[in-house]
């Protein structure tokens, strides 16, 4: 296994891909963490800011998941699909036939690379949203005990996108074709579904067991829910949700792509 | 080196309606180079991703020496195997390939340096694959090949892209693993790619088995035959008519089937005839691989 692990990890940071996705991450997060604490401490006269204070910090922050998710979810999807792509899964499977293995090597190898990305992707948001906070709000909160813990998990989410990705890969092992389902799910599926199940009483805490949602539970702080209609899970289950979507992914993926001829 | 013997036995797969190897059995032993030829889409790559543990069989086995391929510990280490020529992550430079691969076959990465040099890419070490030629690939698949030193090496149609010297070196390489003890197995849709380098011959068409025999078995097979110019042909005729071949006329001369040229030589300076012209023209073995891989209706 440990072989197994040390060839996944080469496979990495011997292409070039991930250091570009992280790059445009760190560009794009800056940019959202910005322009969302901007929204929070620029406020017209007499409205009330839609949040403040800690709250209002928190909720900047918890965007390198909110927002951010895509990145580590393609970034662990490329590490699958590009084998098949490439064709290189030929070669993988022939210095490691056991497949099952392989794909557990696949999937631990990510979590390095989404724990780097779950740090610089952490420090992007609170560089684009702290000196708003800080300077135009009510403080950047970033001593504070519950926002600290909200940073440290925002880089433990980022991670366990980064092995979710890898399992959707697994699933999806058609480069383009996981690439786009991912673009449509993160940006356009889960948000709408999400505000959708947040208007119906009775649905309201579905939204948690979505991905998007579990993750923003396991931050404790949500973009979508700074609206006060979303609930979130408690961190235990929350941490179970997101370990269950990867693991139900990597199984599925290893009993439909991965048992298939290779060739 | 003891190198183990591969065994396919029974070895089927059918993909839907096709039956792309049907029952297929033959060994290849150490010591030698065996090459397994057929026409393209006769299930020779096919056969081996399931003699590699790629693709899984219908019915049948094939083993390396006691056990299947993924049964072995550590695979890579007992069987080189080099399939296709473009199985690479074009970012990625071919020292960094052979690294990526390493660990699992157990080298260090001065092994790879070593094994890039060997086949002649170390000028290219630091490129990346994406910018090497079809050429390139093939070295660098068989460098991939060869990372552990197997003491099995399988490789698919190696000469494709390889230029002149390239396929030359090809053969020098696959009869220097068969002096060395190894076991050598070779795919090519033509015999005559390696037709020098081979000891054994396994021969399939429509996923079935044709031939397999030493290639010295297989030329006894073809018949020898004679090219003649002569001034009197019709002395030549009656002379081949007497020992029992046959003469047809072919240009300015005759072709004389059934006997070599040195037999026809000698008869002709026994009986004082006289020759212009004296050449070999033996059924050649492509004509014989091409008779033996007709599609079954056409036989």
């Amino acid at each position: 296994m440990r072989a197994a692990l040390l060839a996944e990890y080469r496979k990495l940071v011997t292409t070039r891909i991930w250091w570009l996705l992280l790059l445009v991450m760190v560009g794009y997060l800056v940019f959202v963490g910005a322009a969302v604490a901007a929204s929070f401490v620029f406020v017209p006269d007499g409205a009330e800011p839609p949040l403040a204070g800690k709250d209002a910090a928190r909720t900047t922050y918890a965007l390198v998941n909110g927002v951010g998710y895509v990145f580590p979810l393609v970034i662990g999807s490329l590490a699958m699909t590009t084998e098949f792509r490439h064709k290189t899964i030929t070669q993988s499977l022939l210095v490691e036939p056991d497949r099952t293995r392989f794909l557990l090597a696949k999937l631990l190898s990510v979590v390095p690379i989404g724990l780097a990305a779950g740090v610089v992707g952490q420090l992007a948001v609170v560089a684009g949203g702290a000196p708003l906070l800080a300077a135009q709000g009510d403080g950047a909160f970033l001593g504070d005990g519950d926002v600290l813990a909200g940073l440290l998990l925002g880089v433990v989410v980022v991670a366990l996108w980064a092995v979710i990705g890898v399992a959707v890969g697994s699933v999806l092992s058609n480069q383009v074709a996981a690439i786009v389902v991912i673009l449509a799910f993160t940006q356009f599926v889960e948000p709408i579904v999400r505000v959708g199940l947040g208007q119906v009483d009775a649905l309201v805490g579905a939204a948690a067991y979505l991905p998007g949602g579990a993750a923003d539970s396991l931050i404790g702080a949500s973009f979508l829910g700074s609206t006060g209609t979303v609930d979130l899970l408690p961190r235990w289950a929350a941490v179970l949700v997101l370990v269950g979507y990867a693991v139900g992914f990597a199984v599925l993926g290893r009993l439909t792509t991965l048992r298939r001829d290779i060739g | 080196m003891s190198a183990p013997t591969l065994a396919i036995d029974g070895l089927t797969k059918q993909f839907g309606a096709v039956r792309a190897v049907d029952d297929l059995t033959f060994t290849v032993r150490p010591g030698a180079v065996t090459g397994f030829l057929g026409p393209n889409g006769a299930g020779k790559t096919t056969t081996l991703r399931m003699l590699l543990g790629l693709t899984r069989p219908s019915a049948g086995r094939a083993l390396v020496g006691d056990r299947e391929y993924a049964a072995h510990p550590r695979p890579g280490r007992v069987v080189g195997a080099a399939l296709e020529a473009s199985s690479f992550h074009p970012g990625r430079t071919g020292l960094a390939h052979l690294e990526v691969f390493a660990p699992q076959v157990g080298v260090s990465r001065a092994r790879c340096r070593q094994v890039l040099e060997a086949v002649g890419l170390d000028h290219a070490a630091k490129q990346r694959v994406g910018r090497y030629s079809l050429g390139m690939r093939q070295r660098l698949g068989l460098a991939t090949a060869l990372l552990a030193d197997p003491p099995v090496i399988v490789l698919d149609e190696p000469t494709n892209g390889l230029d002149p010297e390239g396929i030359v070196w090809i053969r020098r390489l696959l009869r220097q693993f068969a002096g060395e003890g190894r076991t050598v197995l070779v795919s090519s849709h033509l015999l005559r790619e390696v037709e020098a380098s081979v000891d054994e011959v396994v021969i399939i068409a429509e996923g079935r088995l044709r031939h397999a025999s030493s290639l010295a078995e297989l030329r006894t097979r073809a018949t020898p035959a004679a090219y003649v110019v002569a001034p009197r042909p019709d002395v030549l005729t009656a002379l081949a008519a007497d020992r029992g071949w046959s003469a047809t006329s072919d240009g300015d001369g005759l072709v004389v089937d059934g006997a070599t040229a040195a037999e026809v030589g000698a008869a002709a300076h026994a009986a004082g005839i006289e020759l212009h012209e004296l050449v070999r023209r033996d059924v050649d073995l492509e004509a014989l691989f091409f008779e033996l891989t007709r599609p079954e209706g056409a036989r």
